[in-house]
């Protein structure tokens, strides 16, 4: 069985079929780079599969079931999305890594926090940075860092080393690819074709809010 | 307090001469505001005498439930307004109707549990009048403030919610600075009570033969029933109007 199933699926706004009849099965364990020209329909794919925004028509299940018939935080917190231009709320980064310990009532966990950012090469007073004065690197990696605090079933991730130097770039497809090998379902949309190539097990190509292809890569 | 001095007609009608001076200055000044202030005053008079003479009848009855009626009128009539403020919103006018009707309630309450005044139309309209447009305006402010701001953080609400807030952890901040935003101008007003200006109730009082101390009494009354009215019809709206910038699907719309 899938563990996320689109079929038939429009998203529609207007007069523009921003997704148009698509219909996809992803496996649990996937690592999927999405490409595709711009306005192609990407984030609007991944906005679906957290349930931030619903289908006008078809249907999407989750683990075989219909999303609508989840509650709809519980489908966010297993579905996590990290959003292509990031945003950190409140003022310090602190606030924006309590978020989710907060939202599910449990004690916050230092260890895994300290940890997080000692894997992204951040120091431990980064902490209580105020996020006004990051740049748009580090906002990038701390918003990345806010979605892994819990592990997710699904990781929906949105350009997220678009601002990062390759370095760094390299630290965050590392950190994924153990997430992957830990056994989290990964859709990574990007525009860099050669990181499509690294990791993932599957490149889909999606235009006009069509598939144009799903390629399976072999692994060597 | 309702042992008022009487004014005479003929004073009133030579009092209109005022409106001329108005008129002379627009029309030597070209300024084009002839009409509208010769309306605008037309207006004012025609308004403010027929409701002069409605509260007289109404005040005659002495029969409380024609003064609730009238203070259920002037709510939804306030409710209807404040709820254009917000537009986009679902059930506003059904929002602002509890709110400010929760709000004048509590308020007339205590003042008439506290014996500060009486359930008499005579004291319960022009009271309530105040406590009504009071939180009317609260209301517009809090709802044009809470349109603009789902409008303009809708990131960061989606972020939270992506995270796996519910719509309340979501929106509490944009909830928070609409309450503000509804009860400032009743807070900033308080500050500077009697030294900016004489409020209007206060005048009246004063220029009706009431000892300004007896005035000042109540227009301490005044401002502490409005600060309540605010808060409350602040609060219960924007907590009960954040719900409609969402879909049942936890959707920001
Ligand atoms: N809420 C919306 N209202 C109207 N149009 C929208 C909305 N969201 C997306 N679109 C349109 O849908 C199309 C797809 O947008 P989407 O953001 O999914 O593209 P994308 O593939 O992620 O592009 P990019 O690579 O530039 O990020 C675009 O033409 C966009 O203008
Ligand atoms: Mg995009």
């Amino acid at each position: 069985m899938s563990i996320l199933e689109f079929k038939n699926a429009f998203y529609t706004h207007g007069d523009d079929d921003i997704i148009n009849d698509l219909s996809i099965k992803i496996d649990k364990g996937d690592f999927i780079y999405i490409v595709g020209p711009s306005g192609g329909g990407k984030s609007t794919f991944l906005k679906l599969c957290c349930h931030l925004i619903s289908l006008t028509k078809g249907k999407i299940l989750y683990k075989g079931i219909d999303m609508n018939q989840y509650d709809p935080i519980d489908l966010r917190l297993d579905i996590s999305y990290c959003f292509q231009t990031p945003y950190l709320f409140g003022d310090t980064v602190e606030d924006n890594f309590l978020f989710p310990y907060k939202v599910r009532n449990k004690k916050v966990d230092l260890n895994k926090i300290y940890e997080l950012l000692e894997q992204f090469k951040f120091n431990r007073d980064f902490f209580k940075k105020e996020v006004k004065n990051l740049s748009g690197g580090e906002k990038q990696r701390i918003a990345l860092i806010r979605n892994l605090l819990f592990k997710p079933e699904i990781l929906l991730l949105d350009e997220v080393t678009s601002a990062l130097d390759a370095e760094n770039t390299l630290i965050v497809e590392d950190a994924i690819k153990d997430l992957n090998e830990d056994g989290v379902t990964i859709l990574w949309v990007t525009h860099d074709i050669e990181q499509s190539k690294r990791h993932g097990n599957k490149i889909l190509t999606l235009e006009n809010g069509k598939i144009k292809s799903l390629e399976v890569i072999q692994s060597e | 307090m309702n042992n008022g001095v009487e004014m005479n007609t003929l004073s009133l009608l030579a009092s209109s001469s005022l409106v001329l001076i108005s008129l002379i200055f627009s029309y030597t000044q070209k300024l084009n505001l002839e009409k509208e202030t010769f309306i605008g005053t037309i207006r004012a008079v025609i308004q403010l005498f027929i409701v002069g003479y409605i509260l007289e009848y109404i005040f005659d009855l002495k029969n409380p439930i024609y003064t609730t009626l009238l203070l259920f009128f002037m709510i939804f009539n306030a409710a209807y307004n404040a709820a254009k403020r917000g537009n986009k919103m679902k059930n506003g006018i059904i929002i602002s109707f509890v709110s400010i009707a929760s709000g004048t309630f509590v308020t007339l309450m205590i003042l008439i549990v506290s014996g500060a005044i009486k359930y008499e139309p005579y004291q319960i309209i022009p009271v309530s009048g105040m406590i009504v447009n009071n939180s009317m305006i609260a209301l517009g402010l809090c709802f044009k403030q809470m349109t603009g701001s789902f409008k303009n953080k809708r990131e960061e609400v989606e972020t939270k919610l992506s995270l796996g807030g519910d719509i309340l952890s979501s929106s509490i901040e944009i909830i928070r600075d609409s309450i503000r935003t509804g009860m400032l101008p009743t807070i900033d007003a308080t500050k500077t009570l009697g030294i900016v200006s004489l409020p209007g109730m206060m005048t009246g009082l004063i220029l009706a033969g009431t000892s300004p101390v007896n005035a000042i009494k109540y227009q301490i009354m005044v401002t502490f029933m409005l600060l309540s009215t605010t808060a409350i019809a602040s609060f219960i709206a924007c907590y009960l109007g954040y719900r409609s910038f969402f879909n049942e699907r936890k959707q920001l719309i």
